[in-house]
């Protein structure tokens, strides 16, 4: 390989390993703060809270999602429930209307502008301290409300709390893939956390002060991503983000290859324009661990994986080729000999090593992640589908994304 | 707000990892060398052993020269000494073991030429020239075939040579047979020159008229492909 080439390499490699390194000290630093309870928690004050639930087309899994909200261990009376629908053009108004006779849920209906709009319905309609938002295609567990708030009665000065977004009913291997995935972002999110560095306040239910939205403004459109738009405003005003990691929240995932290409190109997209909306934000010192290390590593992880990625597929490409050539030219053979295997051939090259390593690291980040969000240490087969999955398909919604950016067309949300 | 000393501890920690595997690999690339030299220095005590024993035994018959099964051996270190060249790269030490390879496989093919001179056996080899891939794209195609038919043939011995060697051995080799670097890869059999790309069917029949081997496994025509590749 060209000298250019391994440079590109290992600088990327370098930088992958840093920020495994980074998260896997910080970890270390950080591992008796971290608190997994298993029982019900008591305030001493139960704060009125407004969650919004937007609604596009969600007929199948709004149901669900309400009823989560109306089970949560939260006192009835200190909770609105808004439920908005976005201009649906299916039976979602009808099974949405179904709860207009409980007292605390309160139906919208408006034309459809996307899904801050109705966001910011919710927000002009609360008149309580506490503002939140539930994703339609998402269910929140039991105690999740209750210990979300509990960090803000012990944090005065915690702006917003995430809470832990993770996968619950997955069928085939790209749902186990992302179940992986999302374990993974658990364990990052708390390390985030502990850097106060978080970059994304997720849909599914992330409690805000209501005071952020009246001194910062409401949602806006994010590039189809405002839950990530919103968090870098507050990070550019410094106002602490923080992660509830035993507020359980379920999320559906796609379940085809094609569906999750377009998920991922909507997230990437909004990603990379946003971050370059704030890129005023990057490498400031006012702006702390956010601006030093989440935005870098983003915007680098992105052009890494790329890179890493296709070079995969061409490595992969040329090793296919050659197996072609190999048997157009002798056919196969199966002699005892060629199958009898050897350690000398063993790659042993520094790629590989350093390539261990992060694996490694990256395997630990699953691993704890899992621990954080079930309870328990365990080995999941998702976990080796989605190193598969992902490298194979990341470069082309990474592409796309790029390509969008670059031609500024917004990606479709479905 | 921001630890300082945080980052760069993290960065001395991923620095040192770089090292170890710096270190790691290049330990494990020395293993691998030493490797070769000691089956090297293996082949080479048993041709000067087979050698010497030929020399003893010049007055007696044939039947008490050793069955030399340096083919099996030879072949070992020549796919090893290859993976070495593809992932090692062309290092000194590399091309050291390849000369010194490329000689065995001239003093094995002295040898057997001899004792089937002296004993009225026919040896069954295949002289094999070529060069890098840049300079001639059929080549890994041929060494493909040879290897197939290596192990069909276990007593066939092919003896491959780089064109492009710095050896006077080798270059001696070329001059006789006239090989040129047009004309590669070219194949020697039964002294007859052939150039160009040789499926594994056309060299099969030759095989077998010229050395009357027999074949230990059958290329079954069903898992071969019906296109052949022609030059």
């Amino acid at each position: 390989m060209s000298l250019i080439g391994n440079i590109i390499l290992y600088t990327f490699i370098f930088l992958s390993v840093y920020v495994q390194v980074f998260f896997f000290v910080t970890f270390l630093e950080n591992r008796k703060k971290i608190v997994i309870r298993k029982g019900e928690v008591k305030l001493s004050n139960y704060p009125k809270v407004t969650v919004t639930v937007p609604c596009w087309n969600e007929e199948r899994t709004v149901y669900k999602t309400v009823q989560s909200l109306l089970n949560l261990n939260y006192p009835k009376d200190k909770l609105q429930i808004f439920l908005v629908d976005d201009g649906s053009t299916d039976n979602t108004l009808n099974v949405i209307n179904q709860f207009s006779k409980y007292q605390n849920i309160k139906v919208f209906h408006k034309e459809n502008g996307g899904k801050y709009t109705a966001l910011n319905l919710g927000l002009q309609n609360a008149d309580t301290d506490f503002f939140g938002c539930l994703d339609a295609d998402s269910f929140a567990d039991k105690e999740s409300l209750v210990r979300i708030m509990s960090y803000f009665e012990k944090n005065p000065s915690a702006m917003a709390v995430a809470p832990s977004v993770t996968v619950r009913n997955n069928k085939n291997f790209i749902q186990s893939a992302q179940r992986a995935e999302y374990d993974m972002g658990v364990y990052f999110k708390k390390m985030l956390d502990f850097m106060g560095a978080i970059d994304v306040t997720p849909g599914p239910l992330t409690i805000f002060r209501k005071k952020v939205f009246d001194e910062l403004g409401g949602y806006r459109h994010g590039h189809n991503t405002e839950d990530m738009e919103i968090a870098y405003r507050m990070q550019k005003n410094n106002y602490k983000i923080e992660h509830c990691n035993d507020a359980y929240v379920y999320t559906n995932t796609p379940a085809t290859i094609a569906k999750l290409y377009r998920q991922r190109v909507r997230w990437i997209f909004g990603f990379m324009n946003n971050t370059i909306d704030y890129k005023d934000v990057i490498f400031k010192k006012k702006y702390g661990n956010f601006s030093f290390f989440t935005l870098p590593t983003r915007v680098a992880s992105i052009v890494a994986i790329g890179y890493l990625s296709g070079r995969t597929i061409y490595n992969l490409c040329t090793f296919l080729y050659s197996k072609i050539i190999v048997y157009k030219t002798v056919g196969i053979s199966l002699h005892a000999k060629n199958l009898a295997f050897d350690p000398f051939f063993i790659n042993t090259q520094v790629f590989s090593i350093l390539f261990i390593v992060t694996f490694i690291l990256v395997f630990f980040s699953m691993l704890f992640g899992k621990r954080m969000s079930e309870g328990k240490w365990a080995f999941s087969p998702g976990m080796i589908y989605f190193f598969v999955v992902f490298s194979l398909v990341s470069p082309f919604w990474l592409l796309k994304a790029a390509y969008n950016t670059v031609l500024k067309r917004k990606p479709s949300w479905r | 707000m921001i630890d300082w000393k945080k980052y760069v501890i993290v960065l001395l920690i991923t620095a040192g990892l770089f090292v170890t595997a710096i270190y790691l690999s290049n330990y494990f690339s020395n293993q691998k060398i030493n490797q070769l030299k000691t089956i090297q220095d293996q082949i080479s005590i048993d041709v000067l052993s087979s050698e010497t024993q030929f020399s003893l035994l010049s007055e007696l018959s044939c039947k008490n020269i050793s069955d030399s099964v340096f083919s099996d051996e030879l072949s070992e270190l020549g796919s090893k000494l290859q993976w070495s060249e593809d992932n090692l790269g062309n290092t000194a030490e590399v091309s050291y073991l390849q000369k010194y390879y490329s000689l065995l496989e001239i003093k094995d093919y002295l040898l057997t030429k001899q004792i089937s001179t002296r004993c009225g056996q026919k040896a069954a080899f295949i002289l094999y020239f070529y060069t890098t891939a840049a300079n001639c794209s059929l080549c890994q195609q041929e060494s493909l075939v040879l290897s197939t038919l290596r192990t069909e043939y276990p007593d066939l011995r092919v003896y491959s040579f780089d064109y492009s060697i710095d050896l006077s051995a080798v270059t001696s080799m070329l001059q006789i047979y006239k090989i040129k670097d047009t004309a590669l890869p070219a194949l020697v059999i039964n002294d007859n020159v052939l150039t160009g790309f040789h499926s594994v069917d056309e060299l099969d029949t030759l095989i077998q008229q010229s050395f009357k081997l027999q074949s230990t496994t059958n290329i079954s025509p069903t898992v071969k492909p019906t296109n052949t590749l022609s030059n």
